[in-house]
């Protein structure tokens, strides 16, 4: 673990310098234990693949003094280590139609597969929420199978519509609002990712596993899933 | 009670200091572009530091009192006029039922601050109405829309407001060349002393590039030996440098993660001085340290609680 000042009211501990389920682990550990341990200074928390970004109050702590309590808070985590693991398995239906999957034939031809290789590739495993941002509710998460690793498209899209499910590099994500994005993009979950009105606003947080549920139009339909292209 | 909008301008925001606890979960933070200017219009008032204000840019905003109050501009002197009367910012007025307040076009800076006795009485969106738009979150309604005609911006009965204005050496000169202190610290290990001197011996410019997400400047360009980073937080004036070698300053809209190398970090109050300069403005940077940071942030924060000619301590 790594500490080091950013500006006069945050730091930032770092877990590791690699992409990975160890890195994850420690980020979403430690988040939770400053959040715990640390409430009365700590303002906001951004945890990320191998890293936390601590803001605090400067009326109230210094970076000495954070760094002090950051310490024992990642000491807690060492020693809760053995205490279970608390992830949570998201399941997430997706639609892989070729009217909301609008690259999965890019991904055929890059990757040499069919689609329903693709599909039963991308909705085979359970993937880890490594990181959450670019827009409200994005989650970053991996690691796909290499073999339907595909680049980024060379021109993004202007609108990606709301529940887009798209693979970049070993990456897969779920659009949470419509937005321009370079994913390339296989199908489309009719499951809200950020609801401003709910309790936790965002379905996924960082460190929770997600699994993708392939589900036919009709059901995509009954669970609310919308068509339209924006 | 409440003030009208009657001319939106190009962009008037409503903004309290940001919204905090939800950057894990991609929520950006929004608020004040300048800081600074921004805590004293409140202070001037005797306000709560938080309370909602207008932050207009660039001026040709305009205003209808439907009742008396007293208000306070600090920021840019983007030409405030009262009743077709010009009056200076940095300083509180008295304004009557009927009155028009109207912002011309910039004299110095970029962006005002407009604070009501009291605040204005937005809708709170996850506990603060600062305005994002590209999330659809904050403003005067909490769907993240700029002010426009017809907006009515509400507030409270004034209480014992008097006559104040912010002490003369707190007033910023926007004019002026800025130098701006670098806090070494995210990738600074991996920009090479030749890097580090272009960068802090360059005078750069700003670019046309500019809004509330980030700052993007020109000049010399400088380079790290990293093509890019695993993504992890930014904080507000970080210093993006991607890999045309031109700085990018994060500003208050910023996204919350991301992976281009950083050379390093501008404090709060040096990014807000920033925020107040418009393309072609000149900046360079000189190596400061965090402790230097901390230390002018509290000092400011005392002059800030000291007050100023004719305002009451809290």
């Amino acid at each position: 673990m790594n500490i080091e000042s950013v500006n006069e009211n945050t730091c930032i501990v770092y877990f590791g310098d690699q992409i990975g389920d160890e890195s994850a682990r420690l980020v979403k550990l430690a988040t939770e234990s400053i959040r715990r341990s640390m409430a009365d200074v700590v303002i906001d928390l951004v945890p990320s693949y191998t890293s936390v970004l601590v803001s605090y109050d400067l009326e109230r702590i210094d970076r000495l003094g954070v760094a002090r309590r950051l310490r024992v808070a990642a000491e807690q985590v060492e020693d809760g280590a053995n205490t279970g693991d608390t992830s949570r398995t998201v399941e997430l239906p997706v639609y892989y139609g070729s009217e909301v999957g609008l690259d999965l034939d890019a991904v055929c031809d890059f990757s040499g597969l069919s689609a329903e290789e693709v599909i039963d590739i991308h909705s085979r495993q359970s993937y880890q929420v490594y990181a959450i941002g670019f827009a409200p509710g994005f989650a970053y998460l991996g690691s796909t199978d290499k073999r339907i690793a595909i680049p980024r498209k060379s021109t993004p899209r202007l609108k990606v519509p709301t529940g887009s499910v798209g693979i970049a590099g070993t990456q897969t994500a779920i659009y949470p609002s419509t937005t321009p994005g370079g994913w390339q993009i296989i199908g489309r979950t009719p499951q809200k990712m950020i609801d401003w009105d709910s309790e936790s606003l965002a379905l996924v947080q960082v460190g929770d596993q997600v699994r993708f549920r392939p589900i036919d139009r009709q059901e995509f339909l009954d669970l609310g899933g919308s068509l339209d292209e924006s | 009670m409440s003030l009208e909008v009657v001319d939106a301008g190009m962009l008037a925001l409503i903004q309290d200091t940001g919204r905090y606890g939800y950057q894990h979960i991609g929520v950006t933070t929004g608020g004040p572009m300048d800081e600074h200017a921004f805590l004293w219009a409140n202070r001037l008032l005797n306000n709560e530091l938080n309370a909602p204000q207008v932050e207009i840019t660039f001026g040709k905003f305009s205003l209808l009192a439907h009742d008396d109050t007293w208000i306070a501009i600090t920021g840019a002197d983007l030409g405030a006029r009262i009743n077709d009367r010009a009056i200076l910012p940095w300083q509180t007025h008295q304004v009557s039922r009927g009155d028009r307040i109207d912002f011309t076009a910039p004299v110095t800076g970029l962006r005002a601050y407009l604070a009501v006795s009291g605040g204005f009485r937005p809708a709170l969106k996850l506990g603060s109405c600062a305005t994002v738009t590209r999330e659809g979150l904050g403003g005067l309604h909490g769907h993240g829309a700029k002010l426009a005609r017809g907006d009515q911006l509400e507030f409270k009965p004034p209480e014992k407001v008097a006559k104040a204005s912010v002490p003369q050496n707190e007033v910023p000169d926007y004019r002026q060349p800025l130098c701006l202190g670098v806090i070494p610290g995210y990738q600074y290990p991996h920009f090479s002393a030749v890097e580090r001197m272009k960068f802090f011996s360059c005078d750069y410019e700003v670019s046309q590039n500019i809004d509330r997400m980030g700052y993007r400047l020109s000049g010399e360009a400088i380079h790290s030996d990293l093509s890019g980073i695993v993504s992890e937080g930014i904080a507000y004036g970080a210093i993006q440098v991607p890999s045309d070698g031109q700085p990018i300053v994060l500003m208050k809209d910023r996204q919350t993660i991301g992976g281009y190398p950083k050379i390093g970090c501008l404090s709060a109050l040096d990014a807000g001085q920033l925020a107040q300069r418009g393309p072609g403005a000149s900046v360079s940077f000189y190596l400061s340290d965090v402790a230097d940071s901390e230390a002018s942030r509290m000092l400011f924060n005392r002059r800030l609680q000291k007050g100023a000619a004719g305002i009451s301590r809290n």
